[in-house]
């Protein structure tokens, strides 16, 4: 039991898989317009992260050595479609604002990331909660990210106005694609503020991530960091 | 006509990168310098050119008279994960200048999900073999070029006294968010 907690720990505080392993940035920067937006895109990825690590848990000693990766992109794009359908059926507008970034989830680097690193050689129960700390961790960056730029750049939060225009006038840029990056740049920056003189937590992820895999920016910050 | 529109608009004005945010992975790990970076560039221009046109045929061919369109995801990802092992076996052995410089970026590029957005996108979008080709290249092109630019604001950087909170990911995300405003700029060319 302490393990399950230990895996929902690091997945949502120490190895935040959006603030310190820089991991899955285009659905984060992409759909993150709105609150509700980013927690729809992070609880859509949370479904498919805890089913997929299940799934390749359960068949990690099944699944030769040699063709494991066309094996989990497989299981792991059959559950994007299953989840793509039940949007589609029941969230129809989710469906419509995440448009092509939900079949695009199949090749968000968390997913994988986390059935090469975790799921493929440990048993499922762990496993699960392993998926599902990450992608609550997901969620929960997502969430912040997208309220910010809400707040910012239309005045709102969950579609509750937050201020007037008479107050101040929203800064209109936040939603547009620029603001993405400022508003992830601001969070990080601030991230690493508070934790500087720690040891950083993306130091422990690098080892365990392959950074080649989909070009884990971790490192790179991990570099600078160890300058000091 | 219609041809060059759609091209200055998917190289540009809704370039991958900066406004719908594909492809972000090798854009931020791999433009640590300007000539890796252009080999990424490349790499990326090759394979999508490839699998943009495998998977509008494949859709047109297969797909739709068998009625299995909802299948496109998995279908499309196989294909271009095959295809790069393909590519990757074909240069080796055909081209072996070329697969040494783009060796170790093409394995990277199944999982750019600039490619896979590519051939959703022009599903989607309804266009036919010419326009989805031109499509895809014209967006690998607008990849390399931000990447390329990515790669030497990043070379001058690397000298500068940063804020030592903005070293690493933050200053580059900056960057980008900069860049990003200069193309808004192009959105009156369509």
């Amino acid at each position: 039991m302490n393990k399950c907690i230990e895996r929902l720990y690091n997945g949502i505080i120490k190895e935040n898989p959006t603030l310190v392993l820089i991991l899955g940035m285009c659905p984060t920067l992409a759909v993150t317009t709105s609150a509700i937006n980013g927690m729809g895109m992070g609880l859509t990825t949370t479904a498919v992260l805890v089913m997929s690590n299940f799934m390749i848990s359960l068949l990690r000693k099944i699944i030769p050595d040699k063709v494991r990766m066309p094996a989990y992109i497989v299981i792991v794009a059959s559950f994007v479609t299953v989840i793509q359908m039940l949007l589609e059926g029941y969230l129809p507008s989710l469906n419509e604002s995440l448009g092509v970034y939900i079949p695009l989830i199949v090749v968000n680097c968390i997913i994988l990331g986390r059935a090469e690193s975790y799921a493929s050689k440990n048993p499922v129960v762990p496993s699960i909660f392993d998926g599902l700390g990450m992608g609550l961790g997901f969620t929960l960056s997502l969430t912040i990210l997208g309220a910010l730029r809400e707040i910012l750049g239309a005045g709102t939060f969950f579609g509750l106005t937050v201020y007037t225009e008479e107050l101040m006038p929203p800064v209109s840029i936040m939603v547009l694609a620029p603001g993405a990056f400022f508003v992830l740049a601001m969070v990080i920056a601030v991230r690493n503020k508070i934790i500087r003189g720690k040891k950083t937590a993306a130091e422990a992820g690098c080892d365990k991530i392959d950074c080649g895999h989909c070009g884990n920016t971790a490192c790179a910050g991990h570099k600078t960091g160890s300058a000091e | 006509m219609n041809l060059i529109i759609i091209a200055i608009s998917a190289a540009l004005v809704n370039n991958v990168v900066l406004s719908q945010f594909l492809g972000l992975c090798p854009f931020l790990g791999v433009s640590k310098q300007t000539k890796t970076a252009a080999s990424m560039g490349v790499a990326v221009i090759f394979v999508i050119a490839i699998s943009s046109a495998c998977s509008n045929l494949i859709y047109k061919f297969i797909l739709i008279p068998t009625g299995m369109e909802y299948l496109q995801t998995i279908v499309f990802i196989l294909v271009i994960a095959a295809l790069v092992q393909f590519v990757e076996m074909f240069l080796k052995k055909s081209s072996p200048a070329l697969y040494s410089a783009l060796g170790v970026y093409l394995p990277l590029i199944t999982t750019n999900c600039a490619v896979l957005g590519v051939a959703l996108n022009s599903v989607s979008y309804g266009y036919n073999f010419i326009e989805t080709v031109v499509y895809g290249v014209s967006t690998a092109i607008g990849f390399t070029i931000a990447i390329v630019l990515m790669a030497g604001i990043r070379e001058r950087i690397a000298d500068n006294d940063v804020p030592e909170s903005f070293k690493g990911m933050p200053i580059v995300l900056l960057t980008a968010g900069l860049m990003s405003i200069a193309f808004v700029g192009f959105s009156g060319l369509v």
